[in-house]
């Protein structure tokens, strides 16, 4: 009995020890943005959705630099694309967004509902240098939220000895019928024909839709016989197998993968794969997207927005705009579209960028021509139907419905949701 | 239902001791030492209880919370949602994808459990025989249970790829057509099931074996000697014998395949289209699947899943009860 006290002293030093270690914790999470001050000095917090760049590499460096150049520490965190809009969100609710932010840009039309970014005109950001389809993804009812850190877009990449041992002159593709046709010669040639991602995620739709505009489709009718025409030209296509069966699992990334053998024609991929493509070690060319009935189909445009979260502390914007201004001067821009593989969001640079690499010619007329996903007003309507017409594409591809039918039920579910 | 179980025999030491010291003492301090004794109790189990408040029961509101508002973006960051009632309940159970969801959930979890058991129980008795190597042999078998979920459902993924796939490629070289493992409608389910049930037999095995060496060997020696068979031996002892460890074993089993989720959403996403879709994806999907999370319907789904593991673990508990009487 007489050990009895000291057991409840050590329950009780266990205890707060307990509760030390959960204030500690919990206490942590704000001290990122508490702690940090205002005015010079600090530390600021920066989000991008580059995990493969750390600390020493170019990117890495151009923002540490930035954040010299302005006076401040910045403590930069890479996370994967998708997670980094749920984060934002996340973290919104418990009032500790980062100061500064690059998300991919079809996240942009969420977080602004959400009410998480500062317009950049309230930031004074000047947004005018930059291609109006580029930032239209950023524009909500018109007011820009973003500054865009460079654009990419789809394009046809081949393999120039797979279509000479096939006979087929890249020239001669102008239009669907002539590509199926170029499709056909190379299988018969003993060669694999195209391959693409048609996975289930935002990856999936975004390699659709070049084809679904090409064929004249638009977003708020996703039934229509335009894009039942797109989705039974890639049906066609798998059950033909000029493409690959595991187009329905591939990511952009396996997708290359499969190109980079050497076996494939053609692979739908985007202008960051450049780099890979000269280590191919085959010779490559790059086509645009050819529409339905020839002309080139417009593609999405894709690539990353800076953005600058809504703060308590609204003495940190100065800094962060100074931040953000460092990152797209025309000389770090440069530096950072040439590390990503990018073509520059601003006609200036994307001379400068052409100049020292002539094979970007094609990409940045590409990316003139190419459209925001969630631009022409269909802001978060976007996600929702693009959900439906990744899930439209797997059916109809895996042969679970016809391609009229799963664009019938997408518009269906579409509709629902809305309703 | 199983912490509390295991808690007993725990707790009663201290309990004993406890009276011990109020019999010995005396009738006047009696009072204040038990109440110090029962503070005392308190504070052990204290931390236990924060543990689980914060762990087990905050999460479960936040996620009843969750489903019973109608959350959008801008609410949910603000925290203002409105009220919804069953809102969220009533629009996904009248989506075309729940009842596929249910029942690919259920075709998962039962043809799973069910094969995954008789596995485990047949190497479990396979191994309970002593032979040269066996405890070897046992731990190799152990390996699925040992790698992370990532690393042996990519390997999956690989292994069925409808191009690459060594699976595919074996039978090319004894002249059958591939299979479209993950990408056919018809396939894909079945592929996450046979790739689950490989991660479950270790579990079963485990489990099983370490009740199969409670079974006293006498009883296997009198049935010898009475002329049981191997098969009767199995049948009228071993099984029977085994009952409270394939209790548990099943329902454990059951709550845990309910719930897979990373095997799945690594190996098809649920797909092609809604084909491999269970609970656990879909809820996946609506909360954090698109650019435009739909938090409530996802925790509503959640709940659904959560539901249906309740009812089995109240089940089990009657069972139980039922067996003790």
């Amino acid at each position: 009995m007489r050990h009895l006290p000291r057991t409840l002293l050590a329950v009780a030093l266990a205890g707060t020890t307990l509760a030390a270690v959960a204030a500690c914790s919990s206490g942590s999470g704000s001290a990122a943005t508490a702690g940090s001050g205002s005015g010079a000095g600090g530390t600021y917090t920066f989000w991008d959705p580059y995990p493969q760049f750390d600390t020493d590499s170019n990117w890495g460096r151009t923002v540490t630099a930035c954040g010299t150049a302005a006076g401040v520490t910045v403590k930069r965190t890479g996370m994967d694309t998708t997670d980094l809009g749920n984060k934002a969100l996340l973290a919104a609710q418990q009032g500790n967004d980062p100061d500064i932010m690059l998300v991919d840009n079809p996240v942009v039309s969420t977080l602004v509902q959400a009410g998480i970014l500062n317009k950049t005109s309230d930031l004074a950001l000047d947004t005018t240098a930059i291609q109006k389809n580029v930032i239209g993804a950023g524009v909500v009812d018109g007011s820009a939220y973003v500054v865009p850190i460079g654009a990419n877009t789809l394009a046809l990449y081949y393999n120039k000895n797979v279509l000479k041992a096939a006979g087929v002159d890249p020239a001669s593709i102008k239009d669907w019928a002539s590509l199926t046709a170029a499709l056909q010669k190379v299988k018969a040639a003993g060669k694999k024909g195209i391959t693409f991602s048609a996975i289930g995620t935002e990856e999936g739709s975004f390699q659709f839709l070049p084809w679904f505009w090409g064929a004249g489709g638009d977003l708020t009718k996703l039934d229509d016989a335009n894009a039942v025409a797109a989705l039974t030209l890639w049906k066609s296509w798998v059950s033909q197998g000029l493409a690959p069966n595991d187009v329905l699992q591939n990511t952009q990334t396996t997708s290359w993968q499969e190109f980079a053998t050497g076996d494939y024609a053609f692979g739908e991929n985007g202008t960051w794969q450049l780099g890979n493509a000269a280590k191919a070690g085959f010779p490559y060319g790059v086509i645009s997207i050819p529409g339905r009935n020839g002309g080139s189909a417009p593609a999405p445009t894709g690539g990353e927005f800076v953005t600058v979260p809504v703060q308590k502390d609204s003495s940190r914007y100065a800094t962060d705009k100074k931040i953000v201004e460092c990152l797209i001067s025309a000389r770090n821009l440069l530096a950072t579209d040439t590390t990503l593989s990018y073509v520059a969001p601003t006609s200036a640079v994307q001379t400068q960028q052409v100049q020292a690499n002539p094979a970007l010619g094609p990409w940045v007329a590409a990316v003139a021509a190419a459209r925001g996903r969630t631009s022409g007003g269909l802001g978060t309507k976007y996600p929702v139907i693009s959900q439906q017409l990744w899930t439209a594409v797997q059916s109809a591809l895996s042969g679970g419905q016809s391609p009229q039918a799963a664009l019938g039920a997408a518009q269906q579910a579409v509709a629902n949701h809305q309703g | 239902m199983t912490l509390a179980r295991a808690d007993r025999p725990q707790r009663s030491p201290a309990a004993s001791r406890a009276t011990a010291t109020a019999t010995a003492a005396d009738a006047g301090d009696a009072r204040r030492r038990r109440l110090r004794g029962r503070l005392t109790s308190w504070a052990f189990v204290a931390p236990l209880i924060v543990y689980l408040a914060a762990f087990y029961l905050y999460p479960l509101y936040r996620n009843l919370d969750l489903s019973l508002h109608h959350y959008t973006v801008r609410s949910f960051v603000d925290g203002d949602a409105p009220f919804s009632g069953l809102d969220n309940f009533r629009q996904v159970l009248d989506d075309p994808t729940f009842w596929p969801a249910l029942r690919n959930t259920m075709v998962f979890t039962l043809v799973s459990i069910a094969l995954q058991y008789g596995a485990g129980l047949g190497l479990a008795v396979f191994f309970n025989r002593r032979f040269r190597l066996s405890g070897l042999l046992r731990a190799l078998f152990l390996i699925p249970w040992l790698l992370p979920l990532i690393v042996s459902s990519s390997t999956w993924a690989w292994m069925l790829n409808s191009e690459s796939g060594v699976v595919n490629y074996g039978l090319h070289l004894i002249g059958v057509a591939p299979v479209d493992w993950l990408t056919s409608p018809g396939w894909a389910l079945n592929s996450v099931i046979l790739a689950n049930i490989w991660i479950g037999i270790p579990f079963n095995l485990v489990i099983l074996h370490s009740g199969l060496q409670n079974i006293p060997g006498e009883l296997y020696e009198a049935a010898a000697l009475d002329g049981a068979g191997a098969w009767q031996q199995f049948r009228r002892i071993t099984f029977p014998l085994l009952r409270p460890v394939s209790a548990i074993v099943l329902l454990l089993g059951f709550v845990y395949t309910l719930k897979v989720f990373d095997l799945i959403w690594i190996m098809t996403k649920g797909g092609p289209g809604d084909s491999s879709n269970t609970l656990a994806t879909w809820s996946y999907r609506l909360g954090f699947g698109s650019l435009l999370p739909q938090f409530g319907p996802g925790a509503a789904v959640g709940n659904i899943l959560i539901l249906i593991a309740l009812v089995f673990g109240l089940l089990y508990i009657r069972v139980q009860r039922r067996q003790e009487a």
